[in-house]
């Protein structure tokens, strides 16, 4: 059977302390918290219909659990939830599966568990080699406890390492952070990301008066980035994304490329059959729902939105009785049904996200269409403006069109 | 019904500074005549447009009749004729005041004389009518009737130690009011036999009668079948029904008679036909001569109107000939904007009427519009002797051709308390305002008189008048003439295109702090590009100022959040909603509120 490929997300929302930039749903919390949490997240994959591993016409080829700092779990459930996933689920025998971790969380015991329960590439958060930029940011670790884990992620065998930079940090030069691209380029891991801060609402940076690095400066760095990486072997191949030949990170090239993927926990997003959906984003409400989710009669809970029989009925109060007290309609914080329009949009604007840019044969081969019949006259417009580029089947955004893809890819909505 | 003996009628209206209570007292007087029961009564019944209600302001003319059964066992028939208070509309008070025999000031309690008490109070004595005092609002902890009246003695030369203590909005005194209307107005005179002579002070569109003239009979008497012609504009027609008011209905009667207030239907089609101010007499029996005072409203304030979205233009016509069948001040005519497209060009009494047209065109008939820089009418005198009026600063003849400019001058009275003297007077020398004098009013009020451009106080003046003066200061104003004024056009050029609908006229000697300010107002309006956009004013060819908005570097989303890519798309769906609100001039994208946003160019606080 030709199956088709799926991703699988998981959600770990904590942390030891909560950085000052960040505004994903994570923070601290009790081991009970977490061990409660946990609990709740197997019941959800459990209750998966589409984890019906016999008669799924899915594989999974890649896992990704990100967080918040999902290596503040112990990692005999990280190894429960790998299991659970395994049970329900066709698992390829290459699969990506990646895990979050943060210095200062993991020592060398625990990667030795990682790899047992079937991790394959690890995602550390440094975000700087400058201590002092690291305390700037609020993060618990510094730049030796990095060396440390990166250290014992390669003694444990992990032979696949992305590390996370950040630049545009406050107080930020572009001389420090070409000092922290190096000494990272220098442990020499398969993936560098580099994200610019970007200071969101109710962040407590939001509320701070920062001395950022201008926009010259940002752009500066940017280039510089590249220009560095690329001597060093790392090929850009995504707006923020680095890697060495064959090391790119097939999970997140699934968003970018509109592919499948179903994602298990809090605030989790999905995008699944034309759909996208996102999971509650408060923890108790998430908890409180999935208590009222009875496994043994019936598959019936987030994950299953698409689902006909179980929407219509559940909705309309005809079907299986959820015995919880949250309807299943709330427990989404998002339901989208994705017009054929807005696929073909997503298609563009994610994928132009990509260095190689998006394929026309591939855009025809979904929608029936081809993008300059569908676009022709915003494709041509920013091939004009020097912001796009055609190249044999793909277009893609140039140089100069990376720098404002906002600018492009809204032209697509 | 018997014939209304003349004696048993009171005609009056009732002057204020806004928000004195002038409406509220109104409503009272009618709850009180018992001509409608409590329950019938909404808020403010006079006011039937619901834009009047919510403003609190009364925009045309209405006028009601009661019967009040006096002390002295009399039963006397009360015409209410309530009157707009604003300056807008001056016009439209006067002919209101001239359909009256008295009238009743109002002055609160706490506040005292306000610039539109005297100014609305000089009026009425100015049509010889009989003015008596009420003091509302005694209940307010702040009210202070004792100064209140002698303020009203001593500034006004009205004798105020009798007047009636009241608060109009908890019914106090009320009763007081109504026997003072009875004894201190006048009843009206006229001869029921002479020919018709009758003052037109409104008139109303209606789908099914057409235009209801809303008038004062004079002298004579008009009944259903008399061939009425009106005086000025020469219309004729037969008259089909005539009547009185109501509260909110129109209730037919035999005939109208000298000193009786009522309404005319006679299959008129246009309320041009039946302007304010104009007289009605008997078309086979006509009166020897018109009554004074009739002009042609004029509109003072033009400004271009477009709609937002450029398909709505045949709606935004629909709906400005709509407005226009019920507002004879109103006028408009298509004119085309590089910029903005398809609009009209329109004129109003002033900004206040502007802004009232402009809120009902998009409230009551749902269009989203684009307004210019509201301009006055500038006289051009060319050299070849031909005077143009200016009412597009687009038409300005080329330099060359024009021997020499006149703009509008407004005399202006402004009451303030004296701690803010020193920054009104700043105020009014910024923007041009010759000095004539100061009165004090008591020992903490004045009342500044100023001679102003009226183009320096279309725009922005009431606003920077109150927040200068932290609320206290009221304005009222008078248009004086014509005066030479050394005039330039100043254009905004934005990426080196002139921008049509951003010009305007503005005296010379402003020309560069307005230019730059506009200059900086532009630059934070328009959004980044990817190209550098110079934002450049200019007058005649020649750059006076200059801003620079700085290229698009960069425009990235970096992280994606753990998939969730419909955040992503939010974002953008949001740049895109902004972009769809620009116009659209050469190649530069221009957002609408850019266009509105430079007409507030007061930055003291």
């Amino acid at each position: 059977m030709n199956r088709k490929s799926l991703g699988i997300y998981i959600h770990i929302p904590f942390c030891v302390q909560k950085c000052l930039y960040c505004d994903f749903v994570s923070g601290p919390a009790s081991d009970e918290i977490k061990r409660n949490y946990v609990n709740y997240l197997l019941k959800e994959i459990e209750a998966c219909i589409y984890g019906n591993k016999s008669g799924s016409e899915y594989i999974v080829d890649t896992i990704f659990i990100g967080g918040g700092t999902p290596s503040v779990l112990d990692a005999d459930w990280i190894e429960e939830i790998l299991c659970k996933l395994k049970e329900r689920f066709e698992i390829s025998d290459d699969c990506e599966c990646t895990i979050e971790v943060n210095p200062g969380t993991v020592d060398s015991d625990k990667m030795e568990k990682y790899r047992e329960a079937g991790i394959n590439r690890l995602s550390i958060g440094l975000q700087s080699c400058n201590d002092n930029e690291l305390k700037i940011l609020g993060r618990i670790h510094n730049f030796k406890d990095f060396e440390d884990m990166f250290q014992s992620a390669r003694m444990a065998g992990f032979d696949n390492i992305n590390v996370d930079l950040m630049s545009s940090i406050p107080e930020q030069t572009e001389e420090s952070f070409t000092r922290s691209l190096k000494q990272v380029i220098n442990l020499s891991p398969e993936h560098i990301s580099v994200y610019s801060l970007i200071v969101e609402a109710g962040t407590p940076f939001y509320e701070m008066d920062l001395n950022l690095p201008d926009e010259d400066t940002e752009r500066q760095i940017y280039y510089k980035t590249g220009e560095i990486l690329k001597e060093r072997g790392y090929e850009q191949y995504e707006i923020s994304n680095y890697a060495k030949l064959g090391k790119e990170c097939k999970h997140n090239i699934r968003y970018w490329q509109c592919d499948e993927y179903i994602g298990f926990g809090v605030a989790a997003a999905s995008y699944f059959n034309g759909v996208r959906w996102k999971n509650a984003e408060d923890i108790n409400f998430y908890i409180k729902y999935m208590q009222g989710v009875d496994c043994s009669v019936d598959k019936q809970c987030a994950g299953n939105i698409n689902d006909e029989h179980c929407t219509e009925n559940s909705n309309t109060g005809q079907g299986i009785e959820n015995t919880g007290i949250i309807q299943r309609d709330e427990f989404y914080s998002e339901k989208d049904i994705l017009t054929p329009e807005e696929q073909c949009a997503e298609f563009m604007f994610m994928g132009l996200r990509m260095n190689q840019g998006i394929s026309a044969e591939e855009f025809y081969k979904r929608f029936g269409i081809m993008p300059d019949e569908k676009y022709g006259e915003i494709i041509e417009k920013h091939i004009q403006n020097g912001l796009l580029v055609k190249e044999e089947d793909y277009i893609r955004l140039t140089d100069k069109g990376r720098d404002v893809c906002n600018f492009v890819m809204a032209d697509f909505l | 019904m018997s014939k209304i003996e003349q004696s048993k009628i009171r005609n009056f209206c009732i002057v204020a500074h806004i928000d004195h209570g002038k409406s509220t007292l109104a409503d009272r007087i009618i709850e009180h005549t018992g001509l409608l029961t409590s329950r019938e009564m909404q808020a403010q019944v006079l006011d039937n447009m619901d834009l009047e209600r919510e403003r609190g302001i009364t925009i045309k003319s209405q006028a009601v009749r009661t019967v009040y059964k006096a002390q002295d066992g009399g039963e006397y028939i009360f015409n209410l004729i309530d009157t707009p208070g604003h300056v807008d509309f001056n016009y439209e008070v006067s002919r209101s005041l001239a359909a009256c025999d008295g009238a009743i000031l109002v002055v609160d309690a706490a506040q005292g004389i306000e610039a539109q008490t005297l100014a609305n109070v000089y009026l009425a004595l100015d049509h010889n009518l009989d003015v008596f005092p009420v003091i509302n609002k005694i209940d307010l902890p702040s009210a202070d009737p004792q100064r209140v009246k002698d303020e009203i003695e001593d500034v006004i030369g009205l004798e105020a130690q009798d007047a009636p203590l009241i608060s109009a909005k908890n019914g106090i005194g009320i009763e007081d009011v109504l026997e003072a209307i009875v004894n201190k107005i006048p009843s009206p005179t006229g001869d029921a036999d002479a020919p018709l002579q009758a003052l037109i002070f409104d008139s109303l569109y209606d789908s099914y009668k057409g235009v209801i003239v809303f008038c004062r009979v004079m002298e004579g008497t008009v009944k259903k079948g008399t061939t009425i012609q009106m005086m000025a504009t020469k219309a004729k027609a037969d008259v089909v029904e005539v009547g009185y008011f109501g509260a909110g209905q129109f209730i037919p009667c035999e005939e109208l008679s000298a000193g009786m207030v009522g309404y005319i239907t006679a299959s008129i089609k246009n309320v041009k036909d039946t302007a304010v101010g104009d007289t009605v007499t008997d078309f086979n029996r006509p009166c020897k001569e018109p009554l004074p005072g009739y002009k042609k409203v004029r509109s003072m304030v033009y400004c271009g109107v477009y709609p937002a979205d450029g398909a709505k233009y045949p709606d935004l016509r629909d709906a400005l000939e709509k407005l226009q069948l019920n507002d004879a001040a109103l006028n408009y005519e298509p004119e085309t904007s590089i910029a903005l497209g398809f609009g009209f060009r329109c004129g109003f009494l002033g900004l206040l009427h502007l802004e009232i047209i402009q809120e009902r065109l998009e409230r009551e008939y749902n269009l989203d519009l684009v307004t210019t820089a509201p301009g006055v009418v500038y006289k051009v005198h060319k050299t070849d002797g031909e005077i143009i009026e200016l009412t597009n600063p687009s038409n300005l003849p080329d330099p060359s051709e024009i021997e020499f400019m006149e703009e509008p001058i407004v005399t202006a009275e402004i009451m303030v308390t004296t701690e803010y003297i020193g920054s009104i007077m700043e105020l009014c020398q910024e923007r041009r305002g010759r000095y004539l004098g100061m009165d004090y009013m008591e020992e903490t009020r004045a009342l500044l008189k100023y001679e102003l451009p009226l183009n320096e106080i279309i725009y922005d003046f009431f606003d920077a008048l109150k927040s200068r003066s932290r609320g206290y200061a009221s304005f009222d104003y008078d248009l004086k003439g014509y005066e030479q004024s050394e005039l330039v056009k100043l254009d905004i050029l934005v990426n080196r295109e002139e921008v049509d609908a951003l010009s305007f006229i503005v005296h010379k000697d402003t020309a560069y702090e307005r230019g730059r300010k506009m200059c900086e107002k532009l630059k934070d309006e328009i959004p980044r590009h990817l190209f550098e956009i110079p934002i450049q004013a200019a007058v005649g060819g020649k750059i006076i100022a200059r801003e620079t908005v700085k290229a698009m570097r960069k425009d990235v989303l970096a992280k994606c959040y753990g998939g969730d890519i419909t955040r992503k798309k939010k974002l953008l769906e949001k740049q895109k909603e902004g972009k769809k609100r620009m116009r659209q001039i050469g190649n530069v994208e221009i957002p609408q509120q850019a266009f509105m946003s430079v007409l507030k160019l007061d930055d003291k606080k």
